[in-house]
């Protein structure tokens, strides 16, 4: 059966698809939608008190993105936490009188349970790797907002915060914790469930709270967790709070924080409304990006648009502009293209970037942007910039960038060519069309740092600070194929002889490698240099998880996550690897 | 070294345990007993720890001779670690373990989970007699009196059992918690109780009744749950509070029994047919039999949500370990293992109540509840036959098991008594019928006068049929010193 639903639903993109579906019996996946809204919310509400904003859980069990499993206890699947996802950029957007953000539970009993185990236990692994993906770049988010947004989190733990649950709390730049001698943290992962706490947990633990490694080792291997004074002395809590004073207190701290905002208090905030897709055939249209899924070949092309009006005179008019600015509509909508392709197509294993527009326009938006950074929108769009990029970063396909006549890799789109794993220049022009040309501008120099805390600039020339200042001498000139390999900015230069042929060659070489050991191989390469919490996260302690997530002893028939809550205990292969 | 049948009192702490050669666990003991002191002065009866009181203290723990009477001060009663005798090469009777000698250390991957069992089971003992240390002073007769204070005496000895496994099984993790079970109070704002039921107040001597109906019998199916363990110390500890436990749950169902009596002979005396005419039995200055369900329903449906969710992973993994049994497991023909068998457990579907079979080792919770709201009928039956050989068509009932739910699957939907689902709005309507107002609670207060002379009762209770100790109504059971 082929759905089809004219705004949303999913026309079976390709015949190879449909063919599979014909074999396997009527299998329709849902598609997982990303885009929601607070009307939409299942799992979270909003309570806005003047300078403080309640980020409340109370999941709603019945609730599950996929039947099979209950939502008990706030615990979470990926369509709550595509809620709080939605929540975090709102706040950011829609909010600037927003200083503070408390983390809370609408539960009785209970902050939040961590990841639902049982959608654990019957998620393929592609799909539990995808949601701990997104998940992990949800709780950056948050510290994002805290570190640069001025949008301070607080978490107030009142009840058990388990696995998943501590490590929301851990992503608030102060914890509180009821001292109500039953209220814990507690990472009981590998004691309960023979998995990590993988989102974060077990490097937040040790990076960020800076607990002691033997403390955190009897931390993460008790079931029961920490509660009280203990909590406080081992940091995995900022200050227990005793019940009566608590609600007081929580208000206290959350004023406090909202009173550290640099956020303006009389600003109108930018609606961020549903956003404009249409999915048919093959191709997924937003406003200013184009996908075209090809099933066959096992790929996606991801067109990026640059700017095409001209460039607001002054911030009042971006403002009014809204979410119909280019830099926020083009971010929300790659965004979202992102998140789409990741999860809705698995077996596109190859990411083509392509971009068109003006490159001189697209620098002046850059300058406009960074001449009006200190504006609380202007700062939160190139914040938000730099999350996308970042989810490219971490995202698990090959991903190569075409640099053709007509394209517009300029400043903040050129970013798309060094996120890149290769890229290929067109040399010289084709069919009447100008020469490609690459633009580096001042926003490749600091703007969008990825998560090792390096410019992707700094990240390629690694070691080779003169080649980086070679760039910035020729900042805002446009560069022909010739040059910019020179530089060192692209990998391949092609004329038109060669073009479609090499092209086309590199293209399907790529694609018949092992898509594990590409994903492996690609996430090593994209980070080199210096480690930091984040890419602690993604690259150490996911990889680990996502080894353990397909070892017997976790989803084997008899393994943890399996036998989890039948009361069978799990029977391990006690060899240790 | 003591047989295991005969007490230790030679030392401070009373014991079949031989405490005397153990001077790890007997240090541990006698430095939490000054707390222990403290607490009972402080959170004990209030008023009466001067009294002397015709209680009753274990001589031994064989089934014939295991008690003797006598008046004593409170504070000195005889508090101790008594165990049921040991049963040679007991083996554990469920679970994954099933036939392996019973456990007579922890094992260490059991260890927080059995923890956490006893300190949960621990820490309603001392709760109870928190909610209950303003009754004294308005008890309905000196009998009465003292049963309660046999029954707070004993709650504070159970808390003893369960200190001691944690003193002797646990480590420093043993020895803190038993220091938090004398620090968390019953319904306080900063250190509540750890159950919900444990931290409602029992305001009246009809609610003590009813508590030791209802809750004493969760604790007593908690118990024989725990008596099945595989770990030894805490089956032989259960199965020797079980034998106290008893007594807590006659005093609740004579006392519900007497007080029904009472209002019944009243009626009867008054020539009051319509048992619902609530005005009239209240100017005779007795307990109305439409309250008297009201107050049954509350501390019945309360008493419910201490079984937890129907179906749980704890409970799973508590009977797979072998840890906690079945009610009664030794009398269940089954494999005592579960696996793969099923069990049918009420849920609520899209708002309707519906019966489902599930895994039968999840559904543990659902099956011990069962057990225990077939257990309440007996008494109910008991109450009804008084009700009708006084002649009155009115008959007492046990609420619908979805009925004024706060935890499990009934917690999210409205049901009435009668099991029948409402809106909440219509619930709200109609709670005042279902559930003690606060005009019934201040009509039951205006009852609550003490009556403190030897063989004399209150207006709203009947006497006993028989006394304690094979002693008369009349009997000085407390010799009251302010």
């Amino acid at each position: 059966m082929i759905m089809h639903n004219s705004l949303d639903g999913r026309v079976s993109c390709n015949i190879m698809q449909f063919m599979e579906q014909q074999m396997t019996g009527p299998v329709e996946k849902p598609i997982i939608e990303f885009r929601t809204e607070p009307a939409r919310y299942r799992h979270w509400r909003i309570e806005i008190e003047g300078p403080v904003a309640h980020l409340i859980m109370a999941v709603d069990p019945a609730g599950g993105l996929v039947p099979g499993y209950e939502l008990k206890l706030n615990s979470y699947d990926l369509g709550v936490d595509i809620e709080l996802h939605d929540a975090v950029q709102r706040l950011r957007f829609e909010h600037p009188e927003v200083g503070a953000v408390v983390l809370r539970s609408g539960r009785e009993g209970v902050f939040c349970a961590g990841a639902n185990i049982r959608m654990l236990g019957q998620s393929s692994h592609a799909h539990k790797v995808n949601f701990c993906k997104f998940t992990n770049e949800t709780r950056l988010s948050i510290e994002d907002a805290t570190a640069h947004s001025g949008q301070r989190y607080l978490s107030a733990v009142k009840g058990a915060a388990a696995g998943g649950g501590y490590e929301l709390a851990l992503t608030a730049a102060h914890i509180m914790l009821i001292d109500d001698r039953k209220s814990s943290v507690s990472l009981p992962e590998l004691p309960l469930l023979a998995v990590l706490p993988g989102t974060g947990g077990l490097t937040r633990v040790t990076d960020k709270r800076q607990v002691r490694r033997d403390l955190a080792d009897v931390f993460c291997t008790a079931e029961e967790g920490v509660r009280g004074k203990k909590a406080v002395a081992w940091r995995l809590v900022d200050e227990v709070i005793a019940p009566s004073v608590w609600d007081a207190t929580v208000a206290q701290r959350a004023r406090e924080a909202a009173a550290r905002t640099d956020r303006p208090t009389d600003a109108q905030g930018v609606k961020l409304p549903w956003l404009e897709r249409k999915i048919e055939g093959g191709s997924i249209t937003y406003p200013h990006v184009e996908v075209r899924c090809d099933a066959g070949l096992r790929r996606a092309e991801i067109l990026v648009a640059g700017p095409s009006l001209p460039v607001p005179g002054d911030v009042a008019t971006a403002v009014a502009l809204g979410a119909d600015f280019w830099p926020l509509a083009m971010a929300r909508a790659l965004d979202d293209a992102i998140l789409h392709l990741r999860t809705n197509e698995a077996e596109l294993g190859l990411w083509m970037l392509r971009t068109r527009g003006d490159a001189a326009l697209m620098l002046a938006y850059d300058a406009f942007l960074e001449a009006h950074q200190n504006h609380w929108l202007m700062r939160e769009i190139r914040h938000f910039i730099k999350r996308v990029l970042k989810r490219i970063d971490v995202t698990s396909r090959s991903i190569v960038a075409l640099i053709e006549p007509g394209s517009c890799f300029a400043g903040t789109l050129a970013e798309l060519a060094f996120a890149a794993d290769r890229s290929a220049m067109f040399v010289g022009d084709r069919g009447g069309e100008a020469s490609a040309m690459l633009t580096v501008g001042p926003a490749n120099f600091g703007a969008y740092p990825m998560g090792n805390g390096l410019t992707r600039l700094q990240t390629r020339f690694l070691g080779e600070a003169a080649t980086i200042e070679r760039v910035r001498a020729s900042l805002e000139l446009p560069l022909d194929a010739e040059a910019a390999a020179d530089l060192g900015l692209v990998t391949f230069t092609y004329d038109q002889t060669d073009w479609d042929d090499e092209i086309r060659i590199m293209l399907e070489e790529r694609a018949s490698f092992s898509p594990d050991s590409l994903t492996g191989m690609e996430a090593n390469l994209r980070f080199p240099g210096p480690e930091t919490m984040e890419t602690r996260i993604f690259g150490r302690l996911t990889a680990w998880q996502n080894w353990i997530f397909q070892r017997p002893n976790a989803v084997g028939p008899d393994g943890a996550l399996k036998r989890y809550g039948s009361g069978q205990q799990a029977a391990f292969d006690r060899q240790r690897v | 070294m003591p047989d295991g049948m005969n007490i230790d009192y030679d030392g401070l702490i009373p014991n079949n345990v031989g405490l005397a050669e153990d001077q790890r666990v007997r240090k541990a003991l006698e430095t939490w007993h000054p707390g222990y002191i403290d607490w009972w002065k402080d959170m004990g009866p209030e008023g009466f720890q001067e009294s002397l009181v015709y209680l009753r203290t274990a001589i031994g723990v064989d089934p014939k001779g295991w008690a003797k009477f006598d008046y004593v001060k409170m504070p000195e009663y005889k508090w101790g670690i008594l165990l049921a005798p040991a049963v040679e090469g007991r083996t554990i009777p469920f679970g994954k373990h099933k036939g392996e000698l019973a456990w007579q250390e922890v094992p260490g991957e059991y260890r927080a989970l059995l923890r956490r069992l006893i300190v949960v089971q621990g820490d309603t003992e001392p709760a109870s007699v928190e909610q209950q240390r303003h009754l004294g002073a308005t008890a309905p007769s000196l009998y009465d009196l003292r049963n309660l204070f046999q029954v707070n005496v004993e709650e504070g000895r159970h808390l003893w059992a369960m200190v001691y496994l944690l003193h002797k099984y646990f480590g420093t993790d043993g020895r803190e918690e038993a220091e938090e079970l004398l620090q968390r109070r019953s319904g306080h704002a900063d250190t509540p109780r750890m159950l919900g039921a444990f931290n409602e107040a029992t305001p009246d001597w009809l609610s003590f009744f009813m508590f030791t109906y209802f809750t004493d019998r969760d604790g007593k199916m908690q118990l024989e749950a725990l008596a099945q363990s595989g770990f030894d110390p805490l089956s032989r500890t259960c199965r020797f509070m079980l034998t106290e436990e008893a007594h807590h749950m006659f005093v609740g169902d004579s006392g519900v029994q007497r007080v029904v009596e009472r209002t019944v002979q009243a009626m009867r005396d008054a020539g009051i047919n319509d048992p619902y005419d609530q005005a009239a039995e209240r100017k005779l200055g007795v307990i109305d039999l439409p309250t008297i369900q009201k107050k049954m329903n509350l501390h019945f449906s309360l008493t419910l949500d201490l079984f937890g969710n129907e179906i749980s992973t704890n409970a799973a993994n508590a009977f797979n370990a072998g840890i906690k049994g079945r009610y009664r497991e030794d009398k269940i023909e089954d494999d005592h293992d579960l696996i793969g068998a099923t069990y049918p457990v009420l849920r609520c579907v899209d708002g309707e109540i519906v019966r489902e079979e599930a895994p039968a080792l999840s559904a543990l919770n659902m099956r011990l509840r069962d057990d225990y709201v077939k257990d309440c009928e007996s008494g109910v039956v008991r109450w009804n036959r008084v009700i009708e050989k006084a002649g009155f068509s009115f008959r007492l009932a046990l609420p619908h098991v979805a009925f004024n739910r706060a935890i499990g699957e009934f917690a999210t939907i409205k049901a009435g008594p009668d099991g029948v689902v409402m809106d909440a709005a219509a619930w709200a309507a109609r709670a005042g019928d279902w559930l003690p107002d606060a005009a019934d609670a201040a009509y039951i207060d205006s009852l609550m006068v003490p009556v403190r002379e030897a063989g004399q009762y209150a207006s709203w209770i009947a006497p006993p049929r028989v006394g304690i100790d094979n002693k008369g109504g009349d009997f000085e059971y407390v010799q009251i010193v302010q």
